[in-house]
């Protein structure tokens, strides 16, 4: 059984920086185009896991302990913020019945 | 440190004091919690301690901005006396929610290392998330709860994004080694396209929380949908915080960069200037105006930023204490205005000079004081600024700051015109004794700002 690290290296750095580019920028179209809010939220997240991705890949790369650290406090920062946002969207449910943002035109120049 | 520590133990006893069936303590407490805080903050003035292996620094950069963030919230306090009338049951929450907030702000002032930067701004930006959508049952409010929480946690996942990518450039998190390894190949890491990303992306998300333009859009809204006690201290201390720590993150880990940095930013500043003042002068609602206001004072700031020198510390956090003083004067005094006219456009200060000559006259002293007028603390704070700018040789830039902040004077005359020339249109306003007290202070520390910058030009 190899140690994770090297299992991470076995793949060349470049395709996980590829991969988690991709994956954030799903991310970053899917909060552009979606009109609900749970899924932008949940593309939010999926830009947050291209992150934690990629810190680990170059965590282990450079064998630094201190990327892998770093994963533990955006998932943690994560778990706050979805839950604020859950509230918030609940929030809006019990008001409006949807949580379709383009209901939400209350405010607009 | 301290600051840290005290703030996080009163926002807990703070909670428990809500378990009290009247809330009258709560304010006078938070009040008097502040004022600890922000003497224990000043005890650590002149020495420099680093905590937790080198990831947070207080030294006298953090002790200023924390100073200034602690005392825009005590002048806040007395406005919420409303909360405690209606007898509101989220006060204690409220306010404790408040306090942590700002131990978030204290955290992006202190930062030596990205994680705390990150850890940071999410404390405040979550917290701010919640007082957004604070009045659960008015659907304005939820709107700007859920745009503010949407945008800010997508401006959040660009800025790791950043973040990692510099973290693959440099191999580290701690900003002096960023700096060293950005400038130690000789130029050689700094054209590498992995790092170069890594700072458009962290510029990226800071602008998002400093509403910077272009990615200002959601200010507007947030800023209107809030209710009026929490948006100005969003457009306050978030402001002051995330300036000081942009400037610190700039001058500490991309000093070597400036080359690289220098054309985006002057771009962002601007079309900042252009976006915020234009847009508040096409307002009628004086609280979306003072929206398209904070972008545009997010601009002059990032003039200071540009300068880049040694001065620009110093005209940051000039700046920052006068324009935050001067918003929470304009947004204290829009809140004790529109709870009772409910109407918040420039209509509803008709005739305040006539109804109440106190709100009229601290008024007239903020607005002048953001317009940048002679003998108040803004004119110095842009006296300031462009004077670090003039060193750099930004001329152009100046003119176009000038420019725009003529039409600042427009926009920030109208409510004046308003108060004054306007017949009343309604009953004189009803002022508590703290308020009126906390808003000559305000007014006081305005001019004495303007009369004797000495007194603070000089502090850093």
């Amino acid at each position: 059984m190899n140690e994770i690290p090297e299992v991470i290296r076995t793949i060349p750095l470049q395709y996980y920086l590829f991969f988690s580019s991709t994956l954030f920028v799903i991310g970053i179209i899917g909060v552009l185009t979606r009109r609900n809010a749970i899924v932008i939220f949940m593309c939010i997240e999926l830009m947050l896991n291209a992150v934690n991705l990629l810190l680990t890949a170059f965590s282990a790369y450079r064998s630094d302990a201190n990327g892998q650290v770093f994963v533990f406090f955006i998932m943690a920062v994560a778990a706050a913020e979805v839950c604020v946002g859950l509230a918030i969207i609940v929030m809006i449910y019990r008001n409006l019945r949807s949580t379709d943002i383009n209901i939400l035109s209350n405010l607009k120049w | 440190m301290n600051s840290i520590i005290l703030l996080t133990s009163f926002g807990i006893l703070n909670l428990f004091v809500g378990f009290r069936k009247s809330n009258k303590l709560i304010l006078p407490l938070v009040f008097l919690f502040l004022l600890i805080v922000l003497a224990v903050n000043f005890y650590d003035w002149g020495n420099t301690t680093t905590y937790f292996e080198r990831m947070l620094t207080i030294d006298n950069y953090a002790v200023a901005f924390t100073g200034v963030v602690v005392l825009t919230t005590i002048l806040l306090i007395p406005f919420a006396k409303r909360y405690v009338d209606e007898k509101n049951e989220s006060l204690a929450e409220f306010f404790s929610i408040l306090l942590f907030s700002l131990v978030g702000a204290i955290m992006m002032v202190a930062y030596e290392n990205l994680i705390m930067l990150f850890v940071g701004i999410e404390i405040l930006s979550i917290s701010m998330y919640v007082l957004a959508g604070s009045d659960k049952k008015n659907l304005r409010s939820n709107e700007a709860g859920l745009k503010y929480f949407l945008m800010g946690s997508f401006a959040t996942g660009i800025l790791l994004f950043g973040i990692v990518l510099i973290y693959g450039a440099t191999g580290a998190f701690q900003i002096t080694e960023i700096s060293a390894a950005a400038t130690a190949g000789s130029g050689d890491a700094l054209t590498s396209p992995l790092l170069a990303m890594g700072l458009l992306f962290t510029l990226i998300g800071i602008s998002f929380k400093v509403s910077a333009a272009p990615f200002h859009f959601w200010t507007p809204d947030v800023y209107e949908g809030t209710p009026t006690l929490f948006t100005a201290f969003m457009s306050t201390v978030v402001k002051t915080a995330g300036f000081a720590g942009f400037y610190k993150l700039m001058s500490v880990s991309f000093a070597g960069a400036y080359d690289i940095w220098f054309p985006t930013l002057v771009a962002m500043t601007v079309i900042t200037l252009g976006i915020g003042n234009i847009g508040a002068a096409a307002q009628n609602s004086f609280k979306r105006m003072m929206a398209y206001s904070s972008i545009s004072h997010a601009g002059y700031l990032m003039i200071a930023l540009l300068a880049f020198n040694d001065r620009s510390e110093n005209a940051i956090f000039f700046y920052s204490l006068a324009y935050s003083v001067a918003t929470i004067a304009a947004f204290g005094i829009l809140k004790l205005v529109s709870d009772q006219r409910d109407d918040i456009s420039y209509n509803a200060f008709n005739g305040l000079g006539r109804t109440n000559p106190l709100l009229a006259a601290v008024m007239t002293i903020a607005m002048c004081s953001l317009a940048g007028i002679p003998l108040t603390g803004g004119f110095f704070g842009k006296l300031f600024i462009f004077s670090a700018a003039l060193e750099q040789n930004l001329l152009w830039l100046i003119i176009v700051a000038i420019l725009m902040s003529m039409v600042g004077i427009y926009y920030y005359f109208r409510v004046v015109i308003a108060m004054y020339m306007r017949e009343p249109s309604g009953e004189r306003v009803v002022v508590g004794s703290s308020a009126s007290f906390a808003l000559i202070f305000m007014a006081i520390l305005t001019i004495v700002m303007g009369v004797l910058p000495g007194l603070m030009s000089n502090l850093l």
